[in-house]
């Protein structure tokens, strides 16, 4: 399955949903990145770690091991 | 008739702006109860009736972090009449989904739409008559930067307050089928007004709210069969369903009020792809940090230390308080304790004020314009291996400099948990002010060794990644690993309203807070170091052997034996360097009888001159003695900034007191593995720098406990 963590840069995902629990499930999900939404993946962090993804209009950095609990499409 | 206003909006939305605006000069700013989080309340400068609280910057009402906590625990406490809820439209989908949730909580609410012209510059549209309807709630468009629309909104704000409230959005059928069935659960202990706001979190399982109401066994099973049957129709779980369902419904909304022209790149998205560029973000990152450092902490810091230290509090404040109190014909130890004491003690905390201040004037600049988050972004991946976070970089850094702006500086961290573990750390970085102890040793002890100073540092980073992983593994430390899920602001250049003021409430705070506690410990060590036993009973000494605090020395100099350093002037020293580090160098030139201002024979490289203080130390004894003066409780003006940033007082203790253990038992195993490789035999200390030894690798390579899904510590003790 496809998650944000392999998405590629450059392209444009679409969230089937978000796994997980908890903290760090809530605030993902708080920040727009719900079931349906369009992610960009803008860039990666110059060390490799976290990525930038642009969401509802803005730019969001979050890291990979989170970027995984995010299936997409 | 006066009303109460509660400003609520997401993080980089400009409601600091707007509430400067709104209050004037007449704020207060404190923090909520029993928490870090910054609480400002003031009166609109217009009407007087107004009472404005500003609630802290948050995206959702979540039950995980503390300022969501405390902003809820605020609106449903407290019931202000009106809530004025601040949305950036240039982002906006994002901020209506925190005003979907306050709509809910039974107090009027009014849309105030900032950043409008940014809007309109990007070529988009939003109809803001069509917003308020779709919304059910008033909207404004203001421009906090410029104070424009500012009196319009509280006007509206004043007929919406007292009023009621009912949201437009709802949830899916089988969801609002839950919702009545648990309101109808509760309707007799909750007030109509909240009733549907209750409602939606029972059914979301939030820990806190459920806490509230003491359900009986039975009741909660019958809750949680209402929400699992929810569930199980909709294929979802409860939390998921109604964020999807109001960001669904946002979506509708900006839909019919938003036009976008799709123009391409902003100068925002430019910018950040050069400055956050995988191949020049490090270069540019490095620019930034070394000018921020260069001019807070050498050129421009570095001056006007001097000259408060030097000029101001040295030749202008001390002679004039001195004149004025032999004139007056005050008691030779009063004028002792005021000149020497008081002034002289608070004036080398007062003398970092000024650079302080040029420090986060810098720091407000990079913060405003959105290079912060960027920091945090690029930096990230390092600091997170030792539980800290990007944003710690920052305060190590300033810390090099001195450690009180470096605690200061650790503001900018959210996280409740990294920043509570970058003060306790930051200190480790061996300040201005410690660079004579690790001089002195270095040409005196070492024969000016190159490697000395270098290894300081390593000591120090060493300290910091050591602390990290362990401290990470405790109790405290332990639980949910900290989201980095954050948000990367558009640039903009910085207002100078805004940059001025986070400069001078940060300074303030300091002088006031950091100033008490340095008065008390000021006035307790020159008594300590004035008075003593004399040949007539207990009075004032002349020399500092028979005072007060060498008694202290001789006492601790026993502690002080298995690191190599027994001796009460090495003690003393260590003591006296609670006031500020250098004094060390001070101390020992006196009490070990060197020619002339010891500190000032380090600055010139006269180690010849230092030579009886070289005398009492070996190599080996010397680098443990710098060790633990490296790694110890920094010095008052830190700790009273440790004081000021923890905001508590057991916080404070435990970090001095992990910093002073940590520091102990290091330099002990420096002394006691040194002596042993050096072939002094095996010894009692060698045995116990073992056991220190086992205990730290245990510390580190143990199992991290079982993370706990709710755990914020802090979050707990914010709840009512």
């Amino acid at each position: 399955m496809a998650t944000l963590r392999t998405t590629p840069c450059g392209a444009t995902v679409k969230v089937r949903k978000v796994e997980g629990e908890g903290a760090v499930r809530r605030r993902i999900m708080d920040m727009g990145i719900t079931k349906g939404a369009e992610i960009y993946v803008r860039k990666v962090a110059p060390l490799g770690d976290p990525v930038e993804v642009t969401v509802r209009g803005y730019e969001l950095s979050l890291r990979k091991a989170d970027a995984e609990m995010i299936l997409v499409d | 008739m006066p009303i109460r206003l509660a400003l609520a909006g997401n993080p980089n939305c400009g409601k600091t702006t707007l509430f400067n605006d709104l209050t004037g000069s007449t704020q207060y700013v404190g923090n909520w109860p029993g928490v870090t989080v910054e609480k400002k309340e003031g009166r609109y400068r217009a009407d007087k009736d107004v009472y404005i609280m500003d609630l802290p910057g948050i995206y959702s009402l979540s039950p995980y972090t503390l300022e969501e906590v405390v902003t809820r625990d605020y609106i449903v406490g407290e019931k202000p009449d009106v809530i004025v809820n601040l949305v950036d439209a240039s982002n906006i989908e994002r901020n209506l989904y925190l005003t979907t949730q306050l709509v809910e909580m039974g107090i009027p609410v009014v849309v105030a739409l900032n950043m409008m012209d940014v809007v309109r510059k990007q070529g988009d549209r939003i109809d803001s008559t069509a917003l308020s309807k779709a919304l059910g709630v008033p909207v404004v468009e203001i421009a906090a930067i410029k104070g424009e629309g500012v009196q319009q909104l509280i006007e509206t704000a004043k007929k919406a307050a007292g009023g009621a409230q009912a949201p437009k959005h709802s949830f899916p059928a089988e969801a609002e089928k839950a919702l009545e069935q648990i309101g109808g659960m509760i309707s007799d202990v909750t007030d109509r007004s909240q009733l549907r706001w209750f409602s939606i979190k029972l059914f979301e399982r939030d820990e806190k709210v459920l806490g509230r109401f003491h359900f009986s066994e039975d009741t909660r099973r019958e809750l949680e069969e209402i929400v699992a049957e929810a569930e199980a129709a909709l294929d979802d779980d409860a939390e998921s369903l109604i964020t999807d369902a109001r960001y669904t419904y946002i979506g509708e909304v900006v839909k019919d009020c938003v036009r976008k022209s799709r123009s391409g790149m902003t100068t925002s998205d430019k910018i950040d792809r050069i400055v956050t560029n995988r191949i020049l973000a490090l270069p540019i990152f490095a620019i930034v940090m070394i000018a921020v450092y260069y001019i807070a902490v050498t050129t421009v810091g570095a001056i006007l230390t001097d000259f408060t230290n030097d000029t101001f509090v040295g030749e202008w404040i001390q002679p004039a308080v001195e004149g004025f109190l032999v004139n007056i014909g005050t008691a030779d130890w009063l004028t002792g304790l005021i000149v020497d004491g008081i002034v002289g003690g608070v004036g080398a905390v007062i003398g970092f004020v000024p650079q302080m201040l040029v420090l986060f004037l810098m720091l407000a600049v990079l913060e405003d314009c959105g290079y912060m988050a960027r920091v945090a972004f690029i930096m990230d991946r390092i600091f997170r291996r030792f539980g800290l976070s990007g944003k710690s970089f920052i305060p190590m850094l300033i810390g090099m400099g001195c450690g009180v702006p470096g605690v200061m500086a650790s503001r900018t961290i959210e996280q409740d948990r990294d920043r509570k573990m970058t003060i306790m750390t930051t200190t480790f970085i061996p300040c201005g002010a410690k660079m004579p102890i690790v001089a002195l040793l270095a040409g005196s002890v070492f024969g000016g060794a190159w490697w000395v100073a270098p290894s300081a540092f390593f000591v120090g980073i060493a300290a910091i990644i050591i602390s990290g992983i362990l401290l990470k593994k405790t109790k405290m430390f332990a639980g949910d690993p900290a989201p980095f899920v954050m948000e990367l602001p558009q640039y903009h250049v910085p207002t100078a309203g805004n940059v001025l003021r986070a400069t001078w409430e940060r300074g303030w705070s300091f002088i006031k807070k950091a100033g008490t506690v340095i008065t008390l410990a000021s006035i307790l060590v020159w008594f300590g170091s004035s008075f003593g036993m004399t040949p007539d009973g207990f009075g004032m000494v002349e020399d500092m052997d028979a005072s007060v605090i060498a008694a202290i020395g001789s006492a601790l100099a026993v502690l002080f034996r298995p690191l190599g350093f027994g001796t009460w002037q090495s003690s003393v020293a260590t003591v006296l360097g609670l006031v500020a580090k250098e004094e060390v160098v001070g101390v020992f030139g006196s009490l070990y009888g060197v020619a002339g201002d010891a500190l000032e024979l380090v600055e010139e490289a006269e180690f010849g001159a230092l030579s009886p203080i070289a005398a009492h130390f070996t190599m080996l004894s010397a680098y443990s003695f710098m060790v633990f003066n490296l790694l110890c409780a920094p010095c008052f003006a830190a700790i009273g900034a440790i004081k000021r940033e923890m905001n508590n007082a057991r916080w404070t203790w435990f970090a001095i007191g992990y910093q002073t253990v940590f520091a102990y038992s290091m330099s002990l195993m420096v002394y006691q593995f040194g002596l042993l490789f050096t072939g002094a035999g095996f010894g009692i200390g060698t045995v116990a720098a073992i056991l220190v030894l086992a205990v730290y690798i245990w510390l580190l390579f143990r199992k991290a406990p079982e993370h706990t899904t709710q755990s914020l510590r802090s979050v707990n003790a914010a709840t009512v």
